[in-house]
């Protein structure tokens, strides 16, 4: 019996390496080959390791535009999440206080968030008549929009097993509700907004398709619109598009190294409860 | 004590106003646009002329119907993968908690980086998977290239991603499981299989839940993975909703454009909400 498990678990680790983590294996091995060697396709290590030069290649290509990406995408990311963040708890925590005939309603609503997919042209119709359109401000509020609807669940539930009697404590003593959210109830939120910060950072920095649509133009490119710039201009050089794929999964594999129990306990979050 | 005074309505605005305007909006006057046909600037009513142009054009079918059948088989795979992966990996096995880690990984990292890089990897001459299949004597399929298999293709790599996540919240529902009923069915002389299909698979149902729901949707919707790997070719043989969405919108055709994402939200609603329904109504019998 003891044996079996052994032998099991050596050949779960065995198939679990070759089918997880050959392609960032491949990833990594074809970032710092030559262009000629890239185009193999193969897994035998480079003949010369060139990752500065592929590096500095990626860096400056297009008049550096991975750096402006890399600005772009922080700024939206941090804006968003501040934003989200803080409003989400809000509404998080007045529809779990207050019971009231709209809840039903407000429940709708946050599931369609969830479950709709949002109707892109008349968004950009409206972004334009908002002269939002193309901004990085517009980008943010949208990722905001999106966003909310999964950030308001998890604050909810956190904020369900927060005593009311706290609550109650500060207004007795004459705390205006402002203060009772900001002062007593938002520094005891730290930990699940830790993990809506880390999952909606993964999320937004991510995205593709909401800055493809409402956000074209080369000096708003974001990052993942790098590789889809790159595609096609580094079509024969493999190296090159590989070197960029790997710069793009740094900041996620940072996040994760350092908040992977945050970052599961968030993704899972709910599941159970049904 | 008035809760409407300690819990004022105004906290839900900020953002609330932001979910209104640029969420819900978009979403009511879609049904309005998608009869016209439209500019940005100037509409012109045309009934449901977009809509009978949709189901009359075999390729903006072939999208419908692919949206529908990549959307089943990845969350089929994902829940079903999710599942036995879920009970390796929580029955006490050597190094169990790096397997878990690999396998979340894919979860996080960039999908159009994926799509681009499994795109190599599927390469039918040269491609990683095929020179792998070639040393077993195996003539490995085309698959990006074959217009039969693209979508699986496709489908394949989506599962590979997302299987992690799918693995993870089994994991957090087995945890919930007593194992006094396992004591139990020991002792009742249960096999390991009977044990699995009569105690597991109904009582890990919530999670299996949240796993079909929210591959359903996210498979459904799916853009990125698609459009980094074949942009719906060969031909329109992988073409989804989402796609026909965004080249009808390159191309200028926005009153069409915006029929596309009716029809995919009907579809997503007929689909999810029924299913979610009968979910939750079922009791779990043990």
């Amino acid at each position: 019996m003891k044996r079996q498990q052994v032998i099991i678990g050596i050949v779960a680790l065995v198939l679990g390496v070759l089918l997880f983590a050959t392609p960032f294996m491949f990833i990594g091995i074809t970032a710092v080959k030559s262009a000629a060697e890239a185009s193999h396709l193969g897994l035998s290590l480079p003949s010369k390791w060139l990752f500065w030069e592929n590096f500095m290649a990626v860096i400056k290509a297009r008049n550096y535009m991975l750096l402006l990406a890399y600005f772009n995408s922080t700024v939206i990311t941090v804006g968003a999440i501040s934003l989200l963040a803080v409003s989400a708890a809000m509404i998080g925590y007045v529809i779990q206080r207050r019971p009231s005939k709209w809840n039903g309603f407000i429940y709708a609503l946050i599931l369609a968030g969830l479950m709709i997919p949002p109707a892109v042209v008349p968004t950009i119709w409206l972004l334009k008549e908002l002269h939002l359109f193309k901004t990085l401000h517009g980008m943010i509020l949208i990722q905001v929009a999106y966003g909310l609807s999964f950030s308001v669940l998890l604050f909810r539930s956190f904020i369900a097993s927060i005593p009311r009697d706290l609550d109650e404590a500060a207004i007795i003593d004459g705390a205006k509700p402002w203060q009772v959210f900001f002062k007593v109830i938002l520094p005891l939120l730290k930990p699940i907004t830790i993990t809506v910060v880390l999952v909606q950072s993964v999320t937004i920095f991510n995205d593709f398709t909401n800055p493809l649509y409402y956000l074209p133009g080369k000096d708003n490119v974001t990052v993942q619109l790098t590789l889809y710039n790159f595609q096609s201009q580094f079509s024969s050089q493999m190296n090159l598009l590989f070197m960029n794929i790997l710069l793009v999964t740094i900041p996620p594999l940072i996040m994760f190294i350092f908040f992977n129990k945050q970052i599961v306990k968030g993704m899972t979050a709910g599941a159970v409860k049904g | 004590m008035k809760s409407s005074r300690s819990y004022p309505y105004w906290f839900i605005l900020p953002s609330g106003l932001i979910y209104l305007v640029l969420f819900l909006v978009p979403t009511v006057t879609a049904f309005w646009f998608s009869l016209t046909q439209w500019d940005l600037f100037e509409t012109r009513f045309i009934g449901l002329e977009n809509y009978s142009q949709f189901f009359q054009e075999p390729f903006l079918i072939t999208g419908a119907v692919n949206t529908v059948v990549f959307g089943a088989v990845t969350s089929i795979a994902k829940s079903i993968l999710g599942l036995l992966l879920a009970v390796l990996l929580t029955s006490g096995l050597l190094g169990q908690s790096f397997l878990r880690t690999l396998i979340f990984f894919p979860v996080l990292v960039s999908t159009v980086g994926i799509g681009i890089a499994f795109t190599e990897i599927m390469h039918p001459a040269r491609g990683m998977i095929n020179v792998g299949l070639s040393y077993l004597g195996i003539h490995g399929p085309a698959w990006l290239i074959d217009p039969h298999l693209a979508l699986f293709s496709v489908a394949l790599v989506d599962v590979w991603k997302g299987v992690g996540l799918a693995t993870l919240i089994y994991i957090a529902g087995l945890a919930t499981i007593s194992s006094d009923y396992y004591e139990a069915a020991r002792i009742d002389g249960a096999t390991k299989l009977q044990m699995f299909f009569r105690i597991t698979v109904p009582l890990v149902r919530p999670a299996t839940v949240t796993v079909v729901t929210l591959s359903l949707i996210s498979g459904l919707r799916s853009f990125d993975l698609i459009w980094a790997m074949t942009k719906g070719g060969p031909g329109f043989s992988s073409d989804v909703l989402a796609s026909v969405i965004y080249k009808q919108y390159q191309a200028g055709f926005y009153g069409l454009s915006t029929a596309g994402n009716i029809i995919l939200f009907v579809l997503v609603a007929l689909i999810v909400v029924p299913l979610t329904y009968w979910f939750n109504r079922r009791e779990v019998d043990l």
